[in-house]
Order: C-alpha cells, then sequence, then structure tokens
C-alpha cells in the first residue's frame, strides 16, 4: 500500500491551515477538514483531482464520545483515476449547520436531505431541504443517539421478562 | 293425482341470508396490495400451484370492487395513511385479513417506523402468524374467512338498510 496519496498530498498543499486529521486505514485515506471549507475542498478535490463522482454522503453521531457530537463523511470516487478518498467534518450540536455540498456536486441534494431528516443537521444553500424518508409532520430526527428506538410515544423494551 | 313434488327436484329452499353469505364466501375479492415478502408469499397463493381461483378469490386491482384487503407486510407509519384510504374506498361489505407477524403485531420491526399490528387502525377478520405464512397458511385463514362470512347474520337485510350485519363466529 502506497504511503502517500497523490490528492492528499495536494489537499494538504492547499488548504494546510483547515485540515484537521490526516489517517489511513486499510488503503483508505480519511481526511477531517474544518466544516466551513468543506465546500472549498470538495470543490477543489473535483476540479483539480479528478474526484468527479460523490458516493455517498451520510453522519455519525458520537453522542457523549467527542466534543463536536456529530461528523460528516463525504465518499469520494475517482472514475478516472480509480481511486477513492472519505472528507470528514465535525459538526457541533449548538451550531448543527454545514454548507451544503450541492454547490460542489449535485448528487448531495437527496443525500443531503436524507441526513437532514434522520440527524437533524441544517445544510446551508440546499435547494430543497426538507424530510426525505420520515413523513413530513414528524418530530425529531430517529437516527440521533438519544432517539429512543421505540419512538417516543411508547415504553422502552427492557428485555424479556420470562 | 295431485302435485307430488310441489317445488320440482331442482329448487333448494334456504333463508335469505344463508344465500348472501353464500355468495360472499364463493367470491371474496381481495384488494391487489402488497406491503413485503408476506406479499411474495400471496403472489404464490394465487399462482397455479395452490390456485386462489378455485375458491372464487379473485385479486381485484381497484379497492372499488374489492370487498377484502390482505395486509400482506410490515406496515410503515409513513404507509398507514394510504392503506386506510385503501380500506375507506372498498365498498361494504369487507373484511380485513392480518397476514403475518408483521401485521399481526409488527413483528420483529419493534420500532418507532413500523405500526404494532394493523389492528391499531383497521378492524381485522382473520390473523395468519408467520414470518412469512406458508400458502397453506394464507389459504387456511382464507377458509376461516369464508367460515366468518358464513356465519353472518342478517347479512340481507343490511344489504338494503335493515339494521346491521352480525358475526355469529
Amino acid at each position: 500500500m502506497a504511503d502517500t496519496n497523490r490528492a492528499v498530498e495536494k489537499l494538504q498543499g492547499k488548504f494546510a491551515a483547515s485540515i484537521l486529521e490526516v489517517k489511513e486505514d486499510r488503503g483508505d485515506w480519511i481526511v477531517t477538514v474544518k466544516k466551513e471549507e468543506i465546500v472549498a475542498v470538495l470543490a477543489f478535490l473535483k476540479k483539480e483531482c479528478a474526484f468527479n463522482m460523490l458516493t455517498d454522503v451520510t453522519a455519525v453521531d458520537y453522542l457523549g464520545k467527542l466534543e463536536d457530537r456529530f461528523m460528516m463523511v463525504y465518499q469520494l470516487t475517482s472514475v478516472p483515476n480509480k481511486d477513492r478518498i472519505r472528507i470528514k467534518a465535525p459538526v457541533s450540536e449548538s451550531d448543527c449547520r454545514i454548507e451544503s455540498a450541492t454547490q460542489a456536486f449535485a448528487s448531495a441534494n437527496w443525500l443531503e436531505r436524507e441526513v437532514f431528516d434522520l440527524f437533524g443537521i441544517t445544510f446551508d444553500k440546499h435547494p430543497d431541504l426538507r424530510r426525505i424518508l420520515m413523513t413530513p409532520d414528524w418530530v425529531g430526527h430517529p437516527l440521533r443517539k438519544d432517539y429512543p428506538l421505540q419512538g417516543p410515544d411508547r415504553e422502552p423494551y427492557k428485555g424479556r421478562l420470562s | 293425482m295431485g302435485v307430488n313434488q310441489s317445488l320440482g327436484g331442482n329448487v333448494t329452499v334456504t333463508s335469505l341470508d344463508k344465500l348472501v353469505n353464500w355468495t360472499r364466501k364463493s367470491s371474496i375479492w381481495p384488494m391487489t396490495f402488497g406491503l413485503a415478502c408476506c406479499a411474495i408469499e400471496m403472489m404464490a397463493t394465487g399462482a397455479s400451484h395452490n390456485d386462489l381461483d378455485r375458491f372464487g378469490i379473485i385479486f381485484r386491482a381497484s379497492p372499488r370492487q374489492a370487498d377484502c384487503i390482505i395486509i400482506a407486510g410490515t406496515v410503515t407509519k409513513k404507509m398507514l395513511p394510504v392503506i386506510k384510504n385503501v380500506y375507506e374506498q372498498m365498498p361494504e361489505p369487507k373484511w380485513v385479513v392480518a397476514m403475518g407477524a408483521c401485521a399481526c403485531s409488527g413483528g420483529i420491526f419493534d420500532t418507532y417506523s413500523v405500526v404494532q399490528g394493523i389492528d391499531e387502525a383497521l378492524p381485522v377478520d382473520v390473523y395468519i402468524p408467520g414470518c412469512p405464512p406458508r400458502p397453506e397458511a394464507l389459504l387456511f385463514g382464507l377458509t376461516k374467512l369464508q367460515d366468518k362470512i358464513m356465519g353472518e347474520a342478517n347479512s340481507f337485510g343490511s344489504a338494503f338498510g335493515l339494521g346491521d350485519r352480525v358475526s355469529t363466529v
């Protein structure tokens, strides 16, 4: 496995101030950046590093484990270079918003709606930010770790009684 | 001389309720409506090997022509208004069959998004357990529904507004 990645080096040269962590895990390169620079980073990777496909946008809830509760995760694929990269950006609970990746990749539209629906992270400058899986009148964000599994209106399951 | 056989050999005497019940149980037309894996089993029951047609059970593609709805699968809270809508579009008399563990009780999906049994919203006549139930189980359930229909009282009178249908089973 290569010790370096050309795209990661380019990224480090351009966004040295906003990169929080660079990690290689089992052949995957993972770059954590400040959330303010996320659109610039994604646009740079698209234009300069040929990462022309946004495979997935999702989030992780690190409730009680990290200082910033949420971590946005962007999976990018470079079809011409046969390469992949993962970009992450921490989002705090108190300021639960991030710039929309639709400004770089139009395909982020529905993926970000899903994250908005299930995690409650707001995407600024998103063209059509509304729930996509749950009903429009749903209260709460089910994939948050503090959302009750059986729903807020039910007694939680406490294991078998017998 | 005289009339020995007043009604002839090809006439049967019965009550009107029984006649109506018999026609109804012999032509249960379920709504073509599947929700999850149970629907595959329901289709298998309708196909040639088990052949629901021999009971007069013919799937209809419109709720206006159907008098039975087989809830075949997991009912999510998002789907529930649609099912209610379809049920309300069906003309009386109508029956509901809850097919499978999910339709009966929510099944393994003990979560925020799944209705814990369709009986929270619709009046269920027959519950069929199984995950999914085999075609034989669905056939047995539908036979049970036929028994229930045969046991109904005042089905003739209620058809033109004289009181209500009474289930005796």
